[in-house]
């Protein structure tokens, strides 16, 4: 079933439809993400031995309200260096992608016993069918990468048009880490995509709801079936691109004070938080739809869909407490640690990963064989796999320790006992300064 | 009727953002238009139903180039947008002024001179085009994937070769400023 909007003749009906779903996520978006800020804080301060909000409203529940109140009423300031277009488009810029990512989230439906969670509207209101998400896009999880790209020119021009040192520094941070773990996380979304064999969020869940353990699809969830590495890449990578500890180096409080909020105060503020917070939320949700059959899960009380969402919101549950998990407990990585994670580690590993399930998929569907027996013909791809990942990563450690060790030598800061003695390097590197690239090269290989 | 509205309005967003990029002074707010331009391709290929040439529009070129573009005039120094006005290369305006023209004049041609059927005068420039794949009924990406990765897969590889040089020129272009330009902020050493 395709969304009303995408077929042909547009009614007044569909557009009603159309807006009443807009506005119910809307305000399920918020709620959730003035809980995850409650749940956040709550958390942190039980892993850290405090009690944390408990004053306002039972458990301290509406402390978040309470904070966004008192937001509103401070005093909004505009730097007088700042650039006032960019300054106050950033803030929206942060909110509205985090708003539409969600929208291609399936968050409710039932989906046990082969059927495709679509819900029926009574009678008295048309008797329309419908799909739990505001829109089943036939490429949502291209809607969500785009959207989370977009999702860093909030961070950027908010930096740049505070026009203030600190905030400036924290977007180049920003920009250099949202290219690096980009990368990252599609790659390991192109090996979910893969084995899926669908972009529509709702065909993912289709794909794996079923029932083999409990009434779940255990067998069945990506997670499983993508061979469990492209999830803890994307999961890395998703911290990095939420900027979330131990990724929040575009925060760093002892180094930006603030970082690209800095100069921001009042509804400007709130609006960057509640962005924060929303896309920790929505991504949490995006992992759950790829990896872990989003709402699909069995009726245990004769509900439909709110079963449905019962599930998904226990699987969310499990990753809104890992990143606050996370939080709590990992140190800030250092810049270089960051980027080495990124591209010498996550883009390797996830790239690897998708060539060889590439390859698996290749032998399992026949169009392909070594020999007599489809499990001979696995086996084969994952030994070959393995082994060339391992050499691989031997060469790209090597190679980096090499490069490192030049990189010292040629400073003097190191005596490396294969290359010459750094006082050469540095001789040569000074009297050849447009040399031909072999130069350095051939000392390496040279091994005086 | 209503692609007509949604083309109006998008080609006006395509345009506003080409002009803003060429006379805004500030990189950034030139960089901003750059976004509103792919934004309004990314649309006009809606109308086309071409969603994933769409999306995948606004994540390679609004997602990743321009936050490279932004991170590079980051990174270079936000105060030295002074430098923008002037001319970098002598008679480069006029020069720019002039390939623009005849470029128009090829486009307007190639408008006036086709016939009711709109294949005279774009075959007149171009030469004739290679043999069209006709369309299926399956999805965009299939059709995509199919022609990709079999008709021009040498292409599609090529490129990717080219991508790969590239890379590894601009490496050795500044591997090669020679040593005591670096400076070397190596963790687990220390300095002398």
């Amino acid at each position: 079933m395709g969304h009303p909007f995408l077929n042909d003749g547009v009614d007044f009906g569909d557009v009603i439809f159309a807006v009443i779903m807009a506005v119910v996520a809307l305000v399920v978006t918020l709620v959730m993400t003035m809980l995850m800020v409650w749940f956040e804080r709550k958390v942190v301060s039980r892993l850290q031995n405090r009690v944390g909000p408990n004053v306002a409203g039972p458990f301290g529940l509406f402390q978040t309200l309470a904070d966004g109140m008192k937001l509103l009423f401070k005093e909004d300031l505009i730097p007088s260096k700042a650039d006032r277009v960019l300054f106050i488009l950033a803030p929206f810029l942060a909110v509205v992608p985090a708003f539409l990512t969600f929208t291609v989230v399936p968050i409710a439906g039932d989906f046990s016993d082969g059927k495709t969670g679509t819900s029926t509207l009574p009678e008295f209101l048309g008797g329309r069918e419908f799909l739990w998400q505001v829109a089943d896009l036939p490429m949502g999880i291209l809607f969500f990468l785009a959207m989370s790209s977009l999702a860093v020119y909030g961070t950027v021009l908010a930096g740049y048009g505070s026009g203030s040192k600190y905030p400036l520094i924290s977007s180049i941070r920003a920009t250099a880490q949202a290219i690096s773990y980009e990368a990252a996380l599609g790659l390991s979304l192109a090996t979910v995509l893969l084995v899926s064999g669908t972009l529509s969020t709702h065909g993912m869940v289709m794909n794996q709801a079923g029932d083999s353990f409990l009434g779940f699809n255990f067998a069945g969830w990506h997670v499983v079936t993508t061979g469990f590495i492209p999830f803890v890449v994307f999961l890395i990578a998703a911290t990095a691109e939420l900027n979330r500890p131990p990724f929040d180096l575009v925060e760093a409080e002892q180094e930006l004070v603030g970082g690209f909020h800095t100069e921001y105060s009042s509804f400007r503020f709130a609006l960057f938080f509640l962005a924060e917070f929303m896309n920790t939320v929505t991504m949490g949700g995006i992992i759950v739809t790829l990896f872990f059959g989003g709402p699909a899960g069995p009726q245990l009380l004769p509900i439909g869909a709110a079963m449905g969402f019962i599930w998904f919101f226990l699987k969310l549950l499990v990753f809104l407490f890992i990143f606050v998990w996370f939080r709590a407990t990992l140190p800030r990585v250092r810049y270089d640690q960051l980027m080495d994670l990124g591209w010498k580690v996550l883009i390797p590993v996830s790239l690897g990963w998708l060539i060889m399930i590439g390859g698996i998929r290749l032998v399992s569907s026949g169009d392909m064989s070594f020999s007599d027996s489809k499990l001979v013909d696995i086996f084969v791809v994952i030994g070959a796999g393995l082994t060339i990942g391992v050499l691989a990563s031997y060469l790209l450690m090597a190679a980096i320790r090499t490069a490192r060790d030049e990189r010292l030598a040629a400073q003097g800061l190191v005596e490396v006992p294969y290359l010459a003695p750094a006082s050469d390097i540095l001789a040569e590197a000074t009297n050849s300064h447009a040399g031909a690239p072999g130069d350095q090269s051939g000392s390496t290989g040279g091994g005086h | 009727m209503v692609d007509v509205i949604v083309f109006i309005i998008s080609a006006s967003v395509i345009l506003g953002g080409a002009i803003g990029v060429i006379f805004n002074p500030n990189p950034v707010h030139a960089a901003l238009s750059l976004i509103a331009t792919f934004f309004g391709v990314a649309i006009l290929f809606v109308l086309q139903e071409v969603h994933f040439l769409a999306l995948v529009q606004v994540v390679v070129y609004g997602g990743a180039v321009v936050v490279l573009f932004l991170f590079v005039i980051m990174l270079l120094g936000v105060e030295e947008i002074e430098r923008f006005d002037e001319e970098p290369i002598e008679g480069q305006r006029i020069a720019a002024l002039g390939g623009s023209l005849i470029l128009l004049g090829v486009i307007l041609a190639g408008l006036f001179l086709s016939g009711p059927g709109g294949e005279d005068g774009a075959v007149a420039i171009t030469g004739q085009a290679a043999q069209m794949v006709p369309l299926t009924n399956e999805t965009d990406v299939v059709q995509l994937a199919n022609d990709l990765f079999t008709r021009h897969v040498f292409a599609f590889e090529a490129t990717g070769l080219l991508l790969t040089i590239a890379t590894v020129g601009a490496v050795v272009l500044v591997k090669n400023r020679g040593a005591e330009d670096l400076v070397v902020d190596e963790p687990g050493t220390s300095v002398r």
